[in-house]
């Protein structure tokens, strides 16, 4: 799949990041643990089911600025579904919901 | 010299070895241990927080039942507040709405529902008591939990050619992922093998339907499957290499690196009681002695494979050739390979035909 532009993705359930200050960044999943490094993390810990992917898309571009801002989308574009492929995000279209499926 | 050591990312935690099932593949050694020898929730904590120190990542709550443990609750919490991503595992047995909102409460992250079939008759033979009922009923409570579900179906020759049966109760179900694990040859499964072991054409067959499954269902459930390693070419990489990424604590407390390393004779476990986990980790003699590629045969030693499969299973070699250091009789390569060979034909030949009601061993519960 391609992530829709205006869609907004969080983090599926049972989905989580490890605390901050630990020496390394894991995004924990049901049986596996994802470790991110930089540009990862940075868009990880945007998957907060506020920001849009379009949002997304140019805050990454601001802080990698020295990179071609195609390819910044192309990468994130890529990322976002394989961890939509491996269950680990949702993107809903409205931010109330959040995919809650106690709701 | 001292062999070293990667951090680990799993820790096994068997509770309690007590189950209200009895099923007949348990992975749970002949010889169970104790209620009165498990260990108890400060103990557990500590072990928490000293895994954490080390690097591990996860926790895996399992037994026995790990509901069969009153603390359950406060193992759940001790473990969320180090940090450690929860997982249960679980028969669903004894367990109601209101235990299950506390569960979700006290910060668990994943609960892994075991299945003994599709349907009821099947799978409370296999399970040697009336549990199917009971799992379906938890698994409709979970639709309405913020739960991370996997379904986990341990595959055999009696129920290998009903997964299109069990694929439609996952997709009706809440579930993110499936497992379809065909039984590991160890403890209680190792005595019930020959009814157990599926035919190769039953193996086939199911490995092109869950191909198929698991390209339908991409991104809406994970499907993920295990081979009986009899039938591979290669071994597994067992545990992920010995003593390399997990750990298994018994529920007295002693420290293996695989649910199955007590059937080896002469290796001696190291006890939370008396050591920390991480000394236990780096130096314990058990963890030391297959760890690396030292200890290994030719033709494991010169083999490009030793870094992907790690020797295969020490376990399985003793089982099937009495000598824990021999390769892994699954590789074909290995010296002892005709062992298996033996048992599959022995599976496949035309006097392998499935009992209508075979004998089984049932699991018992420890004193």
């Amino acid at each position: 799949m391609t992530p829709e532009l205006n869609s907004r993705p969080c983090l599926a359930v049972g989905c989580r990041l490890n605390e901050k200050g630990q020496p390394m960044r894991v995004l924990h999943m049901p049986e596996r643990a994802l470790r991110l490094n930089g540009p990862s993390l940075e868009i990880i810990e945007r998957c907060d089911g506020q920001r849009t992917v379009k949002e997304i898309i140019s805050e990454l571009q601001k802080l990698y600025s020295k990179a071609e801002p195609k390819k910044v989308e192309e990468d994130i574009l890529g990322y976002l579904a394989r961890l939509h492929d491996q269950r680990a995000l949702d993107f809903t279209s409205d931010p109330a919901d959040r995919g809650d499926r106690a709701q | 010299m001292t062999i070293a050591a990667q951090t680990p990312l799993a820790l096994i935690a068997e509770l309690t070895h007590r189950c209200p099932l009895h099923c007949v593949y348990c992975s749970n050694p002949l010889e169970l241990g104790r209620r009165a020898d498990e260990l108890t929730t400060e103990v557990w904590s500590r072990v928490f927080r000293e895994a954490v120190e080390a690097g591990v990542l996860q926790v895996d709550f399992t037994g026995g039942e790990p509901l069969a443990r009153p603390d359950i609750l406060e193992l759940v919490r001790a473990a969320r507040e180090t940090g450690l991503y929860v997982n249960l595992i679980t028969s669903g047995m004894p367990l109601d709405e209101a235990r299950l909102d506390q569960l979700v409460q006290a910060g668990l992250d994943h609960i892994q529902l075991s299945f003994q079939g599709a349907s009821e008759e099947p799978a409370n033979e296999i399970a040697g008591t009336k549990a199917h009922a009971n799992k379906l009923r938890v698994l409709d409570w979970l639709k309405t939990r913020r739960l991370a579900v996997t379904l986990n179906f341990v595959i055999h020759r009696r129920n290998i050619d009903q997964l299109a049966e069990m694929l439609a109760l996952a997709e009706s179900s809440c579930a993110g992922r499936i497992e379809f694990a065909n039984v590991q040859y160890y403890g209680w499964a190792f005595a019930n093998r020959k009814n157990l072991l599926p035919t190769r054409q039953q193996l086939d067959r199911s490995v092109e339907l869950l191909k198929r499954a698991e390209e339908r269902l991409r991104g809406r459930i994970n499907v993920e499957f295990v081979v009986p390693d009899y039938y591979a070419t290669y071994p597994k990489s067992c545990m992920g290499g010995w003593g390399r990424k997990m750990m298994l604590v018994t529920p007295s407390g002693d420290v293996l690196p695989c649910h199955a390393a007590q059937v080896i004779p002469n290796l001696h476990f190291d006890n939370l009681k008396n050591r920390s986990l991480r000394e236990i980790w780096e130096k314990s003699e058990a963890f030391q002695k297959f760890r690396g590629e030292e200890w290994m045969p030719e033709p494991c030693k010169s083999c490009d494979r030793r870094t992907r499969d790690f020797g295969g299973c020490r376990c399985q070699a003793f089982l099937l050739t009495g000598d824990a250091e021999a390769t892994d009789p699954v590789c074909f390569l290995a010296p002892r390979r005709p062992e298996v060979d033996a048992i599959v034909a022995a599976a496949n030949g035309p006097s392998a035909e499935t009992l209508v009601k075979p004998t089984w061993l049932y699991r018992s519960n420890p004193a």
